[in-house]
């Protein structure tokens, strides 16, 4: 922490929070200065106008409506500049960048897990690396979570039954704070952990420094084996009595009832644990649901090993070669929330 | 003060609502609205300090960064229902209930409200409902945090929250009645002469509540009952688990939560357009704009309830418009704002009590109004949504505004409420104390707030403790300040000066019949040949004085024997 007035902000670690910084000097500025100005002037009025006889009346003054209409457009002019200055900021926050490292978090009461794309797993800890983009799809075992790290100004509920999701680039190395912002019961305060910011080269060492661990992929092509699922889709997503899931993720799909929706991870998600909310056209509702049986762990490496298939029939779903899981294929795909 | 006499009756009849009649039937059984306001005072009084001993708790526990003054399960308890008790049982029925209930017939020259028997089965409503809480808080409590967010509500706490909803749910009614009583009174029972121009602010500010009050009450009643649904029946409507939509919930819960912020501030805004213009004998600057602003502020209030779920996962194109809306909210606030502080120019200002808590107001809803602007820029918003700032935000608001402006209508109307006067040199010395102990609570907030310190936590990290530690040293300043009126308001009950009928020297009707005012208010029903806020010097409040005493005169013949 550096000293002086500094130590009045939080520390900024990621490209989003200079930027929102910027915008609070922008407010505070402004608002500063009106504050200032109204009660200046009121402090004036009280004091040169005060009562100097018991009896004194003063004479009415009538109202302006030019005075009365300065003093409404003004304000909102000002309004609109710092409405358009963060909404298009947070566009900016909102949208996930085409190529970023998915991490997949999972809030229960009252813990973060964390696994990335290698298999790696962390418990109330997240390393990332310095200078590349993280795109974080979240989702709960229980109540509502918010995953908030005031060093990059980020913060995103998380929710059960539905993935959200957040990015970030950290801009500093360094370990910074992780809180749990939405009130989840008896111990909120204690879900709490850190973001640990490495150099990429310290990173890549991190990351295959505990070796042994499953992609989610892989763990996900068992699970999908284990649970039956390759009896109806294929051992590689081939399709059968239920629909291709080879090369599905992102793509536009038809359903029964006409619609269509893009198969990004929320319908994926649904269609595992909710099977006959959509009906792909020209399938039967015959999908048993899996709510119960999978926890939203092994959703996720379903999810991973769904999005790894390819429609060019891999034998074996290859998870990413590099830590760095870009996700080329689904560039067209907005965010979850966005739909 | 001779002059001021002429308004009245030469001796005013000992006569008043006080002591018309004896003994607690007459109180508990009274359809006055004057008594019933005083049995509202006296609970809500009574909820504001049950409340407070909530928040005294929470920043002594909050004075370590190691929760090592209650278990977490109880600190969770603590802030949930001091949310619930300041929210549901003070703040909003605090101003209306009470000061608008004594004021708003004797503002428009009625005798009482439109439906006096449904005033008195409104306080009782509150009372079961504030009862059925208070034992819901005793048996176990509750520690869903005053939003009930769901599916921690329906299915994860283990805490009395169908109780406590029932509670909630019960007090509700009382508000919406109270709304219906004030509506038909304001439509259909001015007194002669009193048109809709005519009216005090104070009026226009109740008016604008009261749509309120019955268009957003019943949503949270809605909100409540499907959450005891879910609860008791498991029926999924919330929890995702079986087949719920917990975003659905928030949308419910902000959609009655929001304008609730507007019920509590637009009452303090009438208190404090009153205290400006009649602590400054000056007509209130754009009459029209400050009453008009009253119901654009009801109307937006009813279209912002997403920016309070920013996060939550809502749509971001709603984001952005409840962001516009947002934005669009504030400009009516600004312009009373502006207009308060143009009807100070070249007025009469008096330091009274009343006007040190009017001014008190502005500078408090000043910094919360333009801390909402923070909060309103979303790209801030998703960084201190859930912290202290917004904790500092709302009390800025919520306790800055409404407390404020409570405590400066009750002195203001003290010496019309009892027939006596409140020892002015303890009340401006309290009135300080409670301005510099707020600030000195809730200014450090936001910094910590920027900083990324949580709300509802009951451990923290160590760095964000000087703030903390400042907090808690200005509540328990805040606190004595609220423990004062208290003392020196009972004592003058008994010592304090007798009040005259106009001990300020203005024109407004409730200061045109006695302190206190007997059971009818007015002896005759006056008639209203003045504009609002028309002051008039000594010499022409003789002439406009005698012109109405001759009226008050003509009654008062038969009684005028004592």
């Amino acid at each position: 922490m550096e000293t002086g007035w500094i130590s009045w902000l939080p520390e900024a670690a990621s490209t989003m929070a200079s930027k929102v910084d910027a915008l609070f000097f922008y407010l505070s500025g402004v608002t500063a200065f009106f504050t200032l100005l109204i009660s200046g002037v009121l402090i004036f009025f009280v004091i040169r106008y005060r009562r100097r006889s018991p009896f004194e009346i003063p004479r009415p003054v009538a109202g302006s409506h030019k005075l009365e209409t300065i003093w409404s457009v003004i304000p909102f002019v000002i309004a609109m500049s710092m409405f358009v200055w963060a909404t298009q900021l947070y566009f900016q926050q909102v949208r996930s960048p085409k190529l970023a490292t998915e991490v997949y978090v999972v809030g229960k009461q009252w813990m973060w897990k964390v696994q990335h794309s290698t298999g790696q797993r962390e418990i109330n800890e997240l390393h990332v690396p310095k200078g590349r983009k993280i795109r974080l799809i979240m989702t709960s075992e229980d109540t509502i979570h918010s995953f908030f790290i005031p060093a990059f100004r980020i913060k995103a509920d998380v929710l059960p039954g539905r993935y959200t999701d957040q990015w970030f680039e950290a801009t500093k190395t360094g370990t910074f704070h992780l809180f749990c912002a939405e009130y989840c019961g008896m111990n909120h305060s204690g879900m709490i952990g850190s973001v640990v910011v490495m150099e990429p080269r310290e990173f890549d060492n991190w990351l295959t420094g505990n070796g042994g661990n499953q992609s989610p992929a892989v763990a996900g092509q068992q699970l999908f084996q284990s649970l039956g699922c390759a009896s109806c889709h294929g051992v590689n997503g081939e399709g059968g009595r239920g629909p291709t899931l080879a090369g599905l993720f992102g793509k536009q799909t038809l359903l029964t009832n006409g619609q269509s929706v893009i198969a990004d991870e929320g319908y994926i998600r649904e269609s595992i644990v909710n099977p006959q909310a959509k009906i792909v056209a020209g399938f039967t509702p015959i999908m048993p649901t899996f709510q119960g049986q999978v926890s939203e762990d092994q959703v996720l490496q379903l999810l991973a090993f769904i999005k790894s298939l390819h429609i060019v029939n891999p034998q074996q779903p290859v998870p990413a070669a590099s830590p760095v899981n870009t996700r080329s294929q689904t560039a067209a795909t907005p965010p979850p929330n966005l739909k | 003060m001779r002059a001021i006499e002429a308004f009245e009756p030469p001796l005013p009849s000992k006569v008043n609502y006080i002591n018309a009649q004896y003994g607690l039937k007459s109180w508990l059984l009274t359809k006055d609205h004057k008594r019933i306001a005083l049995l509202y005072l006296g609970s809500v009084t009574l909820f504001f300090f049950f409340g407070g001993i909530y928040a005294m708790l929470i920043r002594i526990e909050l004075l370590t960064p190691r929760g090592d003054f209650l278990s977490s399960a109880t600190y969770n308890k603590v802030f949930t229902q001091h949310g619930i008790l300041m929210i549901f049982f003070f703040l909003i029925p605090a101003i209306p209930a009470t000061l608008g209930n004594f004021l708003v017939p004797m503002m428009i020259g009625a005798k009482d409200l439109a439906f006096p028997r449904i005033n008195l089965l409104s306080w009782y409503i509150y009372l079961v409902g504030g009862t059925i809480t208070i034992y819901a808080l005793l048996a176990g409590g509750v520690d869903t945090g005053w939003t009930f967010y769901a599916p921690y509500s329906t299915t994860f706490s283990n805490s009395y929250v169908v109780l406590t909803g029932v509670g909630i749910f019960i007090s509700g009614f009382s508000s919406i009645l109270t709304g219906l009583n004030f509506i038909v009174t304001i439509h259909t029972m001015r007194a002669p002469g009193m048109t809709w121009f005519r009216l005090p602010l104070f009026i226009w500010s109740h008016y604008a509540t009261s749509l309120i009050m019955i268009l957003g009450t019943p949503v949270i009643a809605i909100t409540i009952l499907l959450l005891a649904f879910e609860r008791l029946a498991h029926i999924g409507i919330f929890d995702p688990a079986i087949g719920g939509d917990p975003v659905l919930f928030q949308h419910l819960f902000w959609f009655y939560s929001h304008p609730a912020v507007y019920i509590m501030i637009l009452p303090g805004m009438g208190v404090v357009s009153e205290l400006i213009a009649n602590f400054s004998r000056k007509n209130i600057f754009g009459y029209k704009f400050v009453a008009f602003s009253s119901l654009a502020i009801a109307i937006f209030g009813f279209l912002v309830w997403g920016h309070h779920m920013f996060v939550s996962g809502q749509s971001v194109y709603a984001g952005m418009i409840f962001s516009f809306l947002s934005f669009a909210v504030a400009i009516p606030s600004a312009v009373k704002v502006f207009n308060w502080t143009a009807t100070l120019y070249k007025g009469s200002i008096s330091y009274d009590t009343p006007m040190l808590y009017a001014l008190g107001f502005i500078g408090l809803f000043l910094i919360g109004g333009m801390t909402g602007l923070f909060l309103a820029s979303i790209a801030i918003d998703v960084h201190v949504t859930d912290t202290y700032f917004v904790v500092a935000h709302f009390h800025y608001i919520m306790v800055g505004g409404t407390l404020l402006a409570y405590l400066g209508g009750l002195h203001y109307w003290w010496p019309k409420i009892s027939g006596r006067m409140y020892p002015e040199g303890w009340a401006r010395f309290a009135a300080l104390v409670v301005f510099v102990g707020f600030n000195l609570t809730f200014l450090p907030q936001f910094v910590a707030g920027y900083l990324g310190m949580p709300r509802r936590y009951h451990a923290y990290p160590p760095e964000f403790q000087v703030f903390n530690v400042l907090s808690s040293a200005g509540a328990s300043i805040l606190g004595t300040g609220t423990l004062i009126p208290l003392v020196y308001l009972i004592w003058s009950m008994r010592y304090g000066r007798h009040a005259e009928a106009n001990p300020w020297n203005l024109p407004g009707l409730e200061w045109r019949t006695q302190s206190p005012p007997p059971t009818e208010n007015f002896i005759v029903s006056p008639v209203v040949t003045w504009e609002a806020y028309e002051f008039a010097s000594p010499d022409e409040m003789e002439v406009v004085g005698t012109r109405h005493a001759a009226r008050f005169e003509d009654a008062e013949a038969p009684a005028g024997g004592d």
